[in-house]
């Protein structure tokens, strides 16, 4: 990345920034290049996942949010996903259109991503884009997973805070105490709160909570109701959002959240290296002379990762 | 290095709600392997080169059927190249007159896909466009 491309970038530029975040999303030496330029410039903007099954009103949520952030003079950059076709690679990006408000504001960056098979909520360029869109001077970015069904967990290694979004009737209190998504939330929200049953999922996410053994400097992630569509519940959760900076920050915990993200950025680069150069390394006739082997049982799939593996 | 996937903006400009057209485009493009940005309806000429802006797309798709395109294209089309988007395919469709098609070329329209038009025919012709687009800025 030239010089100029990285002030005009800094500057925030939007076709810069919209050029940048194409290259990290094409990956390889293109999103080494962009990466290597700007990852000095990062580390500044305070990241805010937010998650939650398909329909439960994230893309409205986030639009009011932003908004608000915008009324207090921040910048905001968005960054949301949507899930890539298993079948043809295509995808239908539809989250801008719940963020119209958003238009016409110079202090406002959208960007949606397809996770272009990446599994766990996000594409597996979400965390480079969220750089970009920091290196640019975005004090505020929102990352908007896909609709998450109950493992798509990643968000909270990417993000400071993580809003969890439910909406009512959409399942009883044993699913509020299953693993998975709901333990990731630093904020859960009820959204739709207007709708027949907000007050038994409000009652069962607290009950959920109440169980857990309470240590101390514990945080306590609040349930909160919102009826995004009409701005309603927007300031108490921005409100919540900075307490929660507030309880890393004298905890120290931002630190510690910060290497984790990094350990975790590092362990999954590691991993999509090491795949591509095996598999760039070897031949692709040795591993569907393996694949043949495996499906006429003559070797079962560790041995054929070992064979893969010691050559 | 790989192509990457194709990026289209469908969007409807003007005051009509009808959008079936545009989401059966918008459906068919994504089972074509590209992805598809969908904005939806009563989009300002603003609104769409900023989307075009910020989303680096290849492709910009509008639908019409109200026929104020003679007054909303060509203010999109200034938009896009005053964002310096000068490379981006342009394609459009809905109600679009007989006697209106040189003058959408001379635009800067490369397609024109009326009723009628099959969705293949349409994704075919954006990824001839692209292809040709995509060597030339390489060569």
């Amino acid at each position: 990345m030239d010089r100029e491309s990285v002030e005009q970038l800094r500057a925030g530029n939007p076709r810069a920034v919209a050029r940048a975040i194409s290259a990290v999303e094409r990956g390889g030496a293109a999103a080494r290049d962009v990466i290597a330029a700007i990852f000095r410039y990062t580390g500044r903007a305070q990241i805010i996942g937010v998650t939650g099954a398909p329909g439960t009103g994230k893309s409205t949520l986030v639009n009011e949010i932003a908004k608000l952030y915008r009324r207090r003079g921040q910048r905001v950059g968005i960054v949301a996903v949507d899930p890539t076709s298993p079948f043809s690679g295509g995808a239908i990006l539809g989250d801008r259109l719940r963020m119209q408000d958003l238009a016409g504001d110079d202090g406002v960056f959208i960007r949606s991503m397809a996770t272009r098979g990446n599994l766990g909520g996000l594409a597996s360029a979400t965390s480079d884009a969220v750089k970009v869109l920091d290196a640019a001077g975005f004090e505020i970015v929102l990352i908007e997973t896909v609709g998450a069904g109950q493992s798509e967990v990643n968000i909270a290694k990417n993000a400071h805070t993580t809003i969890v979004v439910e909406a009512p009737g959409l399942g009883d209190d044993i699913q509020a105490i299953k693993a998975g998504i709901l333990e990731i939330a630093d904020l859960l929200v009820v959204n739709k709160a207007d709708h027949d049953g907000a007050e038994s999922t409000v009652a069962a996410l607290e009950m959920n909570l109440n169980l857990k053994p309470k240590a101390e400097n514990d945080w306590r992630p609040p349930v909160l109701k919102t009826i995004a569509t009409k701005g309603e519940g927007i300031a108490d959760t921005v409100e919540w959002i900075g307490k929660h900076r507030a309880y890393l920050e004298t905890n120290r915990l931002l630190e510690s959240r910060e290497r984790a993200r990094l350990r975790a950025e590092l362990e999954m680069v590691v991993q999509r290296e090491l795949m591509a150069r095996l598999v760039h390394g070897v031949n692709g006739g040795k591993i569907e002379t393996l694949v043949e082997k495996m499906a006429a049982r003559e070797i079962d799939v560790y041995q054929a990762a070992e064979m893969l593996l010691g050559a | 290095m790989a192509d990457r996937p194709i990026r289209v903006l469908i969007a409807k400009p003007g005051l009509d709600g009808h959008d079936r057209g545009a989401k059966v485009v918008a459906r068919a493009l994504r089972d074509a392997g590209m992805e598809v940005i969908y904005t939806g309806i009563r989009q300002t000429p603003e609104m769409i080169a900023e989307a075009a802006l910020q989303e680096d797309v290849d492709v910009v798709g509008l639908s019409i059927l109200s026929g104020a395109h003679l007054d909303l294209f060509p203010r999109i089309v200034d938009l896009l190249k005053q964002k310096g988007l000068h490379d981006v395919l342009l394609v459009c469709g809905g109600i679009i007159p007989d006697e209106d098609m040189a003058t959408m070329q001379k635009m800067g329209f490369a397609g024109v896909f009326g009723p009628g038009t099959s969705t293949q025919d349409l994704a075919k012709f954006i990824r001839d466009q692209i292809a040709t687009r995509r060597a030339g800025a390489t060569a």
